[in-house]
């Protein structure tokens, strides 16, 4: 089989597997293997189409498949399906990495017509189509437009594949640098070029049509792999590109936009008097004062939407805390809203539906800002309004979201929870000390789990002021006969000699590998790796950001500074009453702190368990495919 | 002598008890009950230095018991032990030299001969006699007097000086001794009452304009050495951490903004989200141990990591009498005390649950391990805590250190 293996195409790509394994073996799913140059790629054994197993892939420093294969193309038409390398699958309209048999019969044109292992789907298809159009007929050339059609259409049908795909865990990975991509970028257009030339004047519209898709692809290249959706349906316009861009937060120090977003307010917010100078970016706001004026308001606020209203108000109020209780709140009011949404004439759903949920948005906001998962969710559900085709109707459009964000709710919270229980369960062991930190509650279901299946562990429940959140997950502990012990963060390297695990949860894990989490958590992961115990981070794959933080300063949440001044249930602790307004006091509730990535050992997702430099391959991953829920 | 074994009796209950807090008054205590006990002990014409030794250990045996934690304590017993071993020393030294170049030696010269002020005649020989009897110390070092490295090291051990000091002038020795001491021992609590000022000092030297500076727990130390910088019209901000469950850090917040610092209190668990802003962590100590391990407020150990990670430097402000010579083992659990739970949870709320094992703790002290880049300032300067074991052999004779 290695009869006709190039010289130049021997160099493997690099594979190497960071902890993804697909449970369900998937035969090869190319349909013919070619007869010319199948074997002379290795890589297709290890492909993930190819094998059960599939790991993720480091392309090579050279792309050598981009290389030799134009020059095939230009020789021999047919191509080997292995060809299709995993670099050009990465920006497939349906955004799946394996082979699922609902795109088989479209992919077994487009594997073979994607020679030139191109990034972008444009292009490969486009300039194959050029390489072999004396080959293929002219019907299959449809069949790439059709591809490249909205994604509103075919995504249903290959989303749900995806969908239960991966929620066996069975998501491949890949890596890819942008310098290769750009190498085959460019190697694409060479082909094409030379495919062109080759055909004579046999197909000058196809060649012209590859070309302009690689310029205009050719944008895109770049920041696609920090982008997330950027790439992910086939040629997303310019302006859903700058959409999907991160906005900068807001800066509260900046003051015409500070005075402007308060015109629009709802809340109406007092500043605190006395604000700390180093958090003027954030808002300080004084607690405890809105509540009451927006009870008052909930019966006028016109534009408003009760299920949305309510929402706020347990968000101020701290009814609902905790990143996944937050987000499936606001979710759920969502959902009512799009059941009592009717279109207002001359509107189009699309359009108006999305300027809704961003005043709502805006709203809660107001109440209190977003946390990572809730941004992640409202991206979400913008982008399925944004994705419903103008044709369907109404009712359908609003039962399509509907669904959609019960879908959501369901697999990439609850689901995510259950698959993150499983793989934690497994880490915990008879006779094992494990410590944690406040009240995450995938860690509580965690250690509820293992407690459930006997095995004999201690708990060690660490605290601190001023939300004692940790009281709460003590008593729940306690009530299912977990053996627990208490203590405050300050004693933390008292314990820690006796402790074998640390479990985490987080609000969030950013893509350089920080764990963005309730504030604390840093010192206890700083303190455990000190005393070389491990620190194992429990987080839902919906948390991830792309977004980097290198401290716990430039963006944060400040909470009530008098819950730091009163000490609740200590009456003799009372050293700081009347001194609130003193100039020169302030108090400082920070909600949340950043740990840096080399204190946590390994990150437990939905995904499996990877260690916090795969965090960037999930986030782009994730975030390709959870537009396509 | 019945009134200073009641004294004694009243300061170990007062120890047992936790009535005294803080290692500044608890030294100051304990160095003034042993000022009486050595003015009120009758010394015998022979072994005098010994008897006083014998009476300061002893009382320092009852006070140590009384509160193992509190190594101010010790290390006070162990300073006035040295004071009288030094004493002894000096006089006998002193009664040599005198029996050497003089016949007749009469009191008034050998009162002139204490300290450094000796005749320049006898100074020599002095200084000969002290290098065969003691250690080379980094005082004599100072002080400049020629000293040869080769000299072997001879403990100076009361046996060793008593055979010598019974030569001498006996009537005027043992008058003169416990006068000296007493005398030593004055000194001793003027230097522990002074601490602050001699440590505020050197506040203007370490803090810049505009420096933000991280501090834990509630010192007296910290408190002065912050405010005499302050006074010098240095503007900075102070960020506390409360120091939960104790809450000391809102009593120095309390008082800092009474001085008029620009003052932030902040949780125990923001201490590592706020360090990278930090210029410097001043924390007070509870005390200083020999391997330059340093016992502080809970939530040091964390702190400390947190600067280290931030390559913050890391400031300990520790009176002498702080200094112990002891090398911690377990120091956890050895030299901690635990405080009652609760002070952490409501027992009303979790009494339902306290039969499935609730066990909490509050440990009061935590130990930094000497790993860390930290720096120990005394009144006579800064130190690097790997010159800790250094200063203790000036402060300390061995002989003391197991009490």
């Amino acid at each position: 089989m290695e009869s006709r293996r190039n010289p130049r195409a021997v160099v493997d790509p690099k594979v190497r597997q960071v902890g993804f394994f697909t449970s369900s073996s998937q035969p090869d799913s190319t349909p013919q293997p070619d007869p010319i140059a199948p074997a002379s790629h290795p890589v297709s054994s290890i492909s993930p189409s190819g094998n059960s197993l599939s790991p993720v892939m480091i392309p090579p420093p050279r792309h050598n498949s981009s290389d030799t294969f134009p020059l095939r193309a230009a020789a021999a038409s047919a191509v080997s399906p292995s060809s299709f390398s995993y670099s050009s699958r990465r920006d497939f309209p349906d955004g799946s990495t394996t082979a699922s048999p609902g795109r088989v019969s479209r992919g077994s044109f487009a594997k073979s017509s994607v020679p030139a292992a191109s990034s972008l789907p444009g292009v490969g298809m486009d300039s194959m189509a050029a390489a072999t159009s004396s080959s293929v007929p002219a019907s299959r050339l449809t069949t790439v437009s059709i591809v490249n059609m909205p994604p509103g259409l075919t995504e249903k049908a290959s989303g749900k594949q995806v969908q239960s795909d991966q929620m066996k865990n069975s998501k491949p990975l890949k890596e890819k640098t942008t310098k290769a991509e750009r190498r085959a970028l460019q190697e694409a257009q060479r082909a094409a070029k030379a495919a062109a030339k080759a055909e004579g004047g046999k197909a000058p519209l196809v060649t012209s049509g590859s070309v302009a898709s690689t310029s205009k692809a050719a944008k895109p290249a770049k920041p696609s792999s920090q982008k997330n959706e950027g790439a992910v349906a086939a040629g997303p316009s310019e302006k859903d590109r700058k959409k999907d861009a991160p906005h900068p937060r807001m800066q509260y120090d900046d003051e015409s936009r500070v005075v402007k977003a308060k015109r629009r307010a709802v809340v109406k917010q007092t500043e605190a008097k006395n604000r700390v100078e180093l958090f003027r970016h954030l808002p300080q706001y004084e607690h405890g004062t809105q509540l009451p004026d927006l009870e008052t308001k909930f019966f006028q606020l016109d534009p408003m939407h009760p299920a949305v209203y309510k929402v706020g108000l347990q968000y101020i109020s701290g009814d609902i805390s905790g990143g996944n209780a937050r987000c499936i709140a606001m979710l759920q009011a969502f959902q009512e809203v799009v059941r009592d949404y009717s279109t207002p004439p001359e509107k189009t759903l699309n359009r108006d539906m999305t300027a809704k949920i961003s005043s709502y948005v805006s709203f809660l906001i107001e109440c209190r800002p977003l946390s990572v998962s809730m941004g992640n969710a409202i991206r979400f559900v913008k982008n399925r309004i944004a994705k419903l085709p103008i044709t369907l109707a109404e009712y359908e459009a609003k039962a399509a979201l509907q669904s959609d964000i019960e879908r959501f709710i369901n697999e990439k919270i609850i689901m995510a929870d259950n698959v993150i229980v499983k793989h934690a369960v497994s880490k915990i062991r008879d006779g094992d000390v494990l410590l944690t930190y406040g009240a995450a509650t995938a860690v509580e279901m965690v250690l509820l789990h293992a407690h459930e299946l006997r095995k004999k562990f201690r708990v060690l429940v660490v605290d601190s002021r001023p939300k004692l959140e940790g009281q709460l997950l003590l008593r729940r502990l306690i009530k299912r006969g977990i053996n627990c012990t208490y203590t405050h963060i300050n004693a933390i390297s008292y314990i820690m000699h006796e402790v074998t695990k640390v479990f985490l949860g987080a609000s969030s894990v950013l893509s350089n590998g920080t764990v963005y989490s309730r504030v604390g958590t840093a010192c206890v992961a700083m303190v455990a790796s000190a005393f070389r115990v491990p620190v194992l981070v429990c987080c839902e794959a919906y948390k991830f950001h792309e977004r980097v933080q290198l401290d716990s300063i430039c963006s944060n949440e400040l909470g009530d500074p008098n819950a730091i001044s009163k000490v609740h249930g200590r009456e003799d602790i009372n050293y700081l009453d009347g001194l609130t307004n003193n100039a020169n006091l302030q108090f400082l509730n920070l909600m949340y702190d950043a740990t840096p990535s080399d204190y946590i050992s390994m990150i437990i997702t939905d995904y499996g368990m990877v260690p916090p430099t795969s965090v960037p391959v999930i986030v782009r991953e994730y975030q390709k495919e959870h537009l396509l829920v | 002598m019945p009134d200073v074994q009641s004294t004694v009796l009243e300061f170990v209950n007062k120890l047992r008890k936790r009535k005294i807090e803080g290692s500044q008054a608890t030294a100051r205590y304990t160095v003034e009950l042993l000022r009486s006990v050595i003015s009120q002990q009758r010394v015998p014409h022979a072994n005098q230095a010994s008897a006083l030794i014998d009476a300061v250990k002893a009382v320092g045996e009852q006070l140590v018991a009384a509160n193992p934690v509190e190594l101010a304590v010790g290390n006070v017993v162990r300073r006035v032990l040295h004071i009288i071993r030094e004493e002894n020393l000096s006089l006998t030294t002193a009664a040599m030299a005198g029996l050497d170049l003089m016949d007749a030696s009469d009191d008034d010269e050998l009162d002139n001969s204490k300290g450094i002020g000796y005749p320049a005649m006898s100074a020599a020989v002095v200084a000969a006699a002290r290098s065969t009897l003691r250690p080379p110390s980094l005082q004599t070092l100072l002080e400049g007097t020629p000293e040869s490295a080769t000299v072997p090291y001879t403990s100076s051990s009361g046996a060793d000086s008593e055979s010598k000091s019974k030569s001498a002038d006996k009537s005027s020795i043992t008058r003169k001794l416990k006068h000296d001491v007493i005398e030593e021992v004055n000194q001793l609590i003027q230097e522990i009452a002074g601490c602050h000022e001699q440590i505020a000092e050197q506040a203007i030297e370490h803090i810049h304009q505009n420096e933000v500076i991280l501090t834990l727990g509630s010192s007296r130390t910290v408190l002065e050495f912050l405010c005499a910088a302050k006074e010098k019209k240095r503007s900075f901000r102070v960020f506390v951490a409360e120091g939960a469950p104790r809450y000391q850090g809102h009593l120095l917040a309390k008082e800092l903004v009474a001085r008029g610092l620009p003052t932030t209190v902040i949780t125990d668990s923001a201490v590592f989200a706020m360090i990278s802003r930090v210029n410097m962590v001043i924390i007070g100590a509870h005390a200083v141990m020999a391997n330059g391990g340093v016992i502080g407020p809970v939530g040091v150990n964390m702190a400390a990591l947190a600067a280290q990670k931030h390559a913050v430097p890391f400031v300990v402000l520790a009176g002498s009498h702080k200094l112990c010579p002891l090398y911690p083992h377990n120091p956890e659990v050895l030299l901690n005390e635990l405080r009652s739970p609760s002070e952490l949870l409501d027992f009303g709320e979790f009494s339902d649950c306290l039969d499935f094992g609730v066990g909490s703790g509050s440990p009061l002290l935590q130990v930094v391990n000497p790993t860390f880049d930290y720096y120990y300032l005394d009144y006579r300067g800064g130190h690097n805590p790997s010159y800790m074991y250094r200063l203790i052999a000036d402060y300390y004779s061995a002989d003391d250190l197991v009490m």
